[in-house]
């Protein structure tokens, strides 16, 4: 044991809401100057909780409570309020996820980072204004005197995240939390953010990083923590539970996400080819998409350019991963595909024909063969509709009517997607995300579509269910001889589930052609970007070494 | 002490394998209380005792509206110039105006009046409501725009004023006067249906549902619609104690019912002659008024609350 007493020390912690169960079973953890301490778990596992009671912000309602609540050799037991925000802010810098939602939006970044400031130092107005253009400059902020002038909605995710992480460490905490820190940030910026959280580690501060993700814990933290339930299941260096994890939760979690990380290359499709009689003679192309270009007039009445000359096309049978970050044009292009959206030029042939040529009642007959699966598995249900209602509807357009036989149908389906008939009477509300996604995917079926489109179906769901969804998918779009359209910002599952992929940015494809080839040997820059930039499992001194 | 004993139990009651640890531990148990931290609110079964009250209100409202000779057995048109302005008795519970008629009676038989008044122009504002808004919501930019900017100039006058300008065309009554408050209210509810048509008609159920190739007018009717008009339709159910309040203000004015006619408005108008020698004239019309707006607007409230806890 050291001589000097840990910065954070939490001796069986319970959190309970209200009059629920508790969220936070006995956990007890310490962190020490210097280090980094990472707790990861799955959504619902408490993780969050335990970092916020570091803070005194465990939220309404919550009730608390434990053997030992010490930080800095303090005891935090019954602090009151008013000592709490002297430790927040001043002494612990707390970084949330939702970057947006935790910025003011009608302040400018400048001032969110100087309150801060004026609330914990004597420095004068002038002393602070130049300040919050040195943290800004610190946390890599490219042109930080015009940003600090700006509003949070005028920066991008990666810039917001930056300016909250500069608030966070403006008074030079000892302890600094991030929760989530690069969750909803695209993999390029991931990277970033990650490498400026790891150079603000000093042998005086510690750090408590809070994830889902193995990937940016393991770029992080010097000891992990597993959470499961409100528990921590295993703890340990991170070289021990990245390599030698001793606890079957552990395992499990760490084998669901090498398996979407892993470099091993599905099967080609087996299918044989299929060939379906379109307006001009044979065609073995589902989808043709040619020179598509769409622009939406900004709130500023400018135009701005979603997609420009985007082309493709898809076999029967074969998938097609869509690959870019946010913005890139990807949802735009399949919402052109599904004829949601009217090019402003191109075309877009379903088996041949084109959406434009078809009369509105023709092309609600046409809308069956193509088939939708959202990133937001709860938004895509009508929040009133029962799981019944939900695949009603669906099967109603397949000319199935209220009866017994459509009953079955629904039923059939569910087995299909691995639910069973007691869900049909639950509403999406009252199902976990992977569920509801199953059910999601359950009601694109109920067509019988010949194209299914995956727009992120697993970007809001934890590992282990990502990895059961996309092995569902793979496993019926085989049954069905499906085509598939799967667009991701997360390159590992693409390569998961793509015979060919097509790389977007900016609007326009740069590059594309079978999976193999576009991973093996990546010919446009972009593309070797995007690849270097995929998390990897490896712990510290691991990167260090390579 | 009693935070600690509640907070304890809750840890108690956790099921699960958790029970034993969070048992050894109980002994030194601390209970940091950030004040931060609003306590639970204290309730019976989930109601507070001022809803309750107010649920009785509206319940016996109801019933005088329905029935009004359950309550009272006299007639309200019945006068008698000898007991003309005799002060609240055993008799009489709320006195008797100028005519000699029995207040009470007259205000029980009044709230029928009223109560069809309220409703009724809600009714007429919410349909007009939704019949702009979702036009609006659903409709090309350019009409979307035209339609608010004129709804937008109309929301610039008082209701009560829009109302008073729809009687001076249609002339008086109480017919009129309803449709005047529930025309008055349009564009308050038009504004608002459009802004959630709007919302949900982005929503992605709308989208699934037309990739579906589900026709679009069963795709607005099935899911824009319900879910457009739900919140909206609870705002309504506060807005009712305002239309009540807002028929009221006509009669008063000598815009709604004919004088004879058992009315709180009326009643007040005419009460307000005699304030200096016979005040429960005016006290009992004004009291009935604002307890039945206050109690409906409390029951909408709490729905309001509970729709909004329910994540719709």
């Amino acid at each position: 044991m050291s001589q000097i007493p840990p910065l954070v020390e939490v001796e069986n912690l319970q959190v309970a809401f209200r009059n629920g169960p508790q969220v936070v079973k006995g956990v007890s953890f310490s962190v020490n100057r210097g280090e980094c301490l990472a707790l990861i778990g799955e959504s619902g596992s408490g993780k969050s909780v335990t970092s916020r009671t570091l803070v005194g912000l465990t939220g309404h309602g919550s009730r608390l409570a434990a053997d030992r609540l010490r930080f800095g050799g303090e005891d935090l037991l019954g602090a009151s309020e008013r000592r709490w925000r002297s430790i927040r802010g001043g002494r612990v810098g707390f970084v949330m996820q939702d970057a947006l939602g935790s910025l003011d939006p009608l302040r400018t970044v400048g001032d969110e980072v100087a309150e801060t400031l004026k609330l914990h130092t004597d420095l004068t107005k002038a002393q602070r204004t130049a300040r919050v253009i040195e943290l800004l400059a610190s946390v890599g902020v490219p042109e930080p005197e015009v940003r600090a002038r700006q509003l949070p909605s005028q920066l991008s995710g990666g810039l917001r995240q930056r300016a909250l992480i500069a608030s966070a460490i403006a008074c030079a905490p000892q302890l600094l939390i991030a929760d989530e820190p690069t969750t909803a940030l695209d993999a390029a910026v991931q990277a970033q953010v990650l490498r400026l959280l790891e150079n603000l580690r000093t042998p005086d501060n510690a750090m408590l990083v809070v994830s889902h993700d193995f990937a940016v814990v393991s770029r992080l933290a010097d000891r992990i923590a597993v959470m499961r339930h409100g528990e921590i299941v295993e703890q340990g260096t991170a070289e021990q539970i990245l390599h030698d994890p001793r606890h079957p939760y552990t395992q499990g979690l760490l084998a669901a996400a090498a398996s979407l990380h892993s470099t091993a290359l599905r099967r080609p499709t087996t299918a044989p080819p299929r060939m379906a009689i379109g307006r001009t003679g044979l065609t073995s192309h589902v989808i043709e998409a040619k020179g598509l270009s769409k622009a939406f007039k900004g709130p500023d009445a400018r135009k701005r350019t979603a997609v420009s000359d985007v082309s493709f096309d898809l076999r029967f049978g074969e998938t097609l991963g869509l690959v870019g970050e946010s913005g890139s044009g990807k949802t735009t292009a399949t919402r052109l595909v599904l004829g949601l959206e009217t090019p402003d030029a191109g075309v877009v042939r379903l088996r041949g024909r084109a959406w434009g040529e078809l009369s509105e009642a023709n092309r609600r007959i046409e809308r069956k063969r193509i088939q939708v699966v959202f990133q937001d598995p709860l938004g895509s249900f009508d929040p009133r509709y029962t799981v019944e209602r939900v695949l009603g509807e669906a099967l109603d357009v397949a000319g199935y009517r209220p009866g017994a036989r459509r009953r079955a149908r629904a039923v059939e389906l569910l087995e299909m997607v691995r639910l069973d008939e007691s869900f049909l009477t639950r509403r999406p509300i009252e199902l976990s995300g992977g569920q509801r996604q199953r059910v999601a995917i359950a009601r694109a079926l109920a067509p019988q579509p010949e194209v299914l489109v995956c727009d992120e179906p697993v970007s809001a769901l934890d590992v282990s269910v990502q990895v059961q969804i996309l092995d569902l998918l793979g496993e019926l779009k085989e049954r069905l001889g499906l085509a598939c359209i799967f667009i991701s910002h997360d390159l590992g599952v693409v390569r998961r589930v793509s015979d060919r992929i097509a790389v977007m940015k900016g609007g326009q494809i740069v590059e594309s052609g079978p999976t193999a080839e576009v991973f093996g040997a990546p010919r446009h820059e972009y593309t070797r970007e995007l690849l270097a930039a995929i998390p990897q499992l490896k712990t510290r001194a691991e990167a260090l070494h390579a | 002490m009693t935070d600690l004993a509640a907070s304890r139990s809750t840890l108690y009651l956790s099921p699960g394998p958790s029970e034993a640890k969070v048992e050894t531990a109980a002994a030194p148990l601390v209970v940091p209380r950030p004040q931060s931290l609003a306590r639970p609110k204290r309730r019976v079964a989930g109601l507070r005792p001022g809803l309750i009250l107010a649920g009785l209100f509206v319940a016996l409202l109801a019933l005088a509206a329905i029935a009004p000779g359950w309550l009272v057995s006299g007639d309200p048109f019945e006068a008698s110039a000898r007991d003309a302005f005799l002060a609240p008795s055993a008799q009489h519970w709320l006195g008797t105006d100028e005519n000699g008629r029995d207040v009470l009676t007259r205000l029980v038989h009044g709230v029928r009046p009223s109560m069809l008044m309220g409703l009724a122009a809600t009714v007429i504002g919410l349909g007009g409501g939704v019949a702009i808004g979702l036009t609006a919501g659903l409709g090309r930019r350019f009409f979307d725009g035209l339609l608010m900017r004129f709804v937008d100039v109309l929301l610039a006058f008082p209701d009560l004023l829009l109302a008073l300008v729809i009687i001076t065309f249609w002339g008086q009554g109480l017919l009129n006067a309803v449709v005047a408050v529930g025309v008055a209210s349009i564009p308050r509810y038009a504004r608002l249906v459009r802004s959630q048509t709007t919302k949900v008609r982005g929503a992605t159920y709308v989208e699934a549902a037309v990739t579906l190739g589900i026709r679009r007018s069963t795709v607005i009717w099935r899911h824009v619609l319900p879910n457009a008009i739900k919140p909206v339709l609870i705002l309504a159910t506060i807005g009712v104690g305002g239309k009540i309040a807002a028929g009221a203000s006509l009669s008063f004015l000598g815009f709604g019912a004919p004088p004879p006619a058992p009315e709180w408005g009326a009643m007040l108008a005419v009460g307000r002659n005699f304030l200096a020698n016979a005040p429960w004239l005016v006290a009992a019309p004004a009291l009935a008024i604002t307890l039945t707006v206050i109690s409906v607007t409390a029951l909408g409230r709490e729905l309001m609350r509970r729709s909004e806890g329910a994540g719709g």
